[in-house]
Order: C-alpha cells, then structure tokens, then sequence
C-alpha cells in the first residue's frame, strides 16, 4: 500500500538564505538531478538518508534543520 | 521533462501502436472464421522487431532535441524504475502462468503465444504508465 511522504523540508528557504543558491547548484553539488531537487522541494519525493545529508551539508546545516517529520501515530516510546 | 520520461512515452506509445497494428492484421486475416488456423507468426514477430526499431529511432531523436542535463539520471530515476518493474510484474507472471496452463492443456500454439504477447503488452504499458505517474505525481512511501 503505497502513502503519501510525510517528510517535509526547508530547502527552497535554505537555498535563498545560502546565497541565491539555484537548484541546478544544489543538485550539482549532492549530485542528483535538477529534477530530484524539484521533486524534493514539491513534497513529492522522500530522498534517501545518505542523499538527506548531502543536501543538508551543502546546505551547510543539520538534517534537521532542512527536514522534519511529524512526530505522533508513529512514535513507539512508553509513558 | 526527463529523458526517463521521455522514454518511457516513447515505450508506451510504441508497444500499444504495435499491438494494435498486430491485433488489425490478424482479425483482418481471420475475417471471422478460426483464429487458431490463422497464419500470425509472421506478424508478430515483424510488430516486436518494428516496435524496437521505432523505440530506438525515436529515442534517439528525443534525444537529440534533449538537453545535455536532462540526459542525467539519479538515485530517484532508479528507485522509479525498480518501482514501475515491480508493479508492472504481475501481468508478466499471470501470461506466463496462462501460458504454462494453456500448454498443460495442449492448447493450439497461437492461444500460447497470444497469452504470452498479451503478457508482454500489458506489462510494458502498466509499466509505462507507473513510471509517468511516478514522475509526473511523485513518489509515495510505501
């Protein structure tokens, strides 16, 4: 059963405040296509964990400050 | 548009076109009566290697006419493929699988070959279809 991506991100922001950074730039320095980039931005693909990093770091910032992913159905820690 | 996408139009239209053209000749052949007597094979075997030609003919010209940049493919490319073979498999196995029975029950070789090209088609064009989607909609998790 396929469902929605819940991640989200602040990649188009962060790309503005690291200097107008395009996103053939930001695709070029993690290495994807311009395209996955878009997708990305649009919500409508889940990178991989390893591809996550590399934008966060040419990003120059934490995972999760360019990510998030809500946190409730899904958390398995006890009262 | 991406040339994985491009090419995965170009695969679409070209295997329903050829089917059809395949689908034509042989209801024409058959003009109502016995579609087992039927001469096909000829036919068949000319619309696969016509597809193929023609998928490679216009994939080059997309190409062409397609940005070096566009011609890059990524982790997502592959993750979009493997997901559109994946989904696609099932009618690959059910022709296979008519196949298998339609042998068992010594069937004529044309409802044999049929069940297997029909397997192909629909495989092809669901895998066409899945890739479009996944492009043009995007990815869901699973």
């Amino acid at each position: 059963m396929v469902k929605p991506t819940r991640v989200t991100n602040s990649i188009r922001s962060l790309r503005f405040s690291a200097g107008e950074l395009t996103q053939a730039e930001l695709a070029q320095r993690v290495g994807v296509t311009r395209q996955t980039i878009i997708a990305i931005e649009q919500g409508k693909y889940s990178p991989s964990l390893e591809v996550a990093f590399q934008i966060a770091h040419a990003l120059g910032m934490r995972l999760d400050e360019v990510f998030a992913y809500p946190a409730d159905t899904h958390r398995t820690d006890t009262p | 548009m991406a040339f994985e996408e491009k090419w995965a139009w170009v695969g679409l239209i070209v295997s329903i076109t050829a089917y059809a053209v395949y689908l034509a000749v042989v209801l024409s052949r058959a003009a109502g009566g016995s579609l087992p007597e039927t001469p096909y094979v000829d036919v068949l075997l000319w619309t696969i290697g016509a597809a193929i030609v023609m998928a490679i003919v216009v994939s080059i010209v997309v190409g062409i006419f397609t940005s070096k940049e566009g011609h890059e493919t990524d982790v997502r490319d592959k993750q979009i493929s493997a997901r559109a073979e994946h989904t696609s498999r099932g009618f690959l196995i059910a022709g296979a699988l008519a196949a298998l029975i339609f042998a068992l029950l010594e069937w004529d070789y044309f409802w044999i070959a049929n069940v297997l090209y029909l397997g192909f088609l629909l495989s092809a064009v669901l895998e066409g279809i899945t890739k479009i989607a996944l492009y043009r909609g995007g990815m869901p998790a699973w």
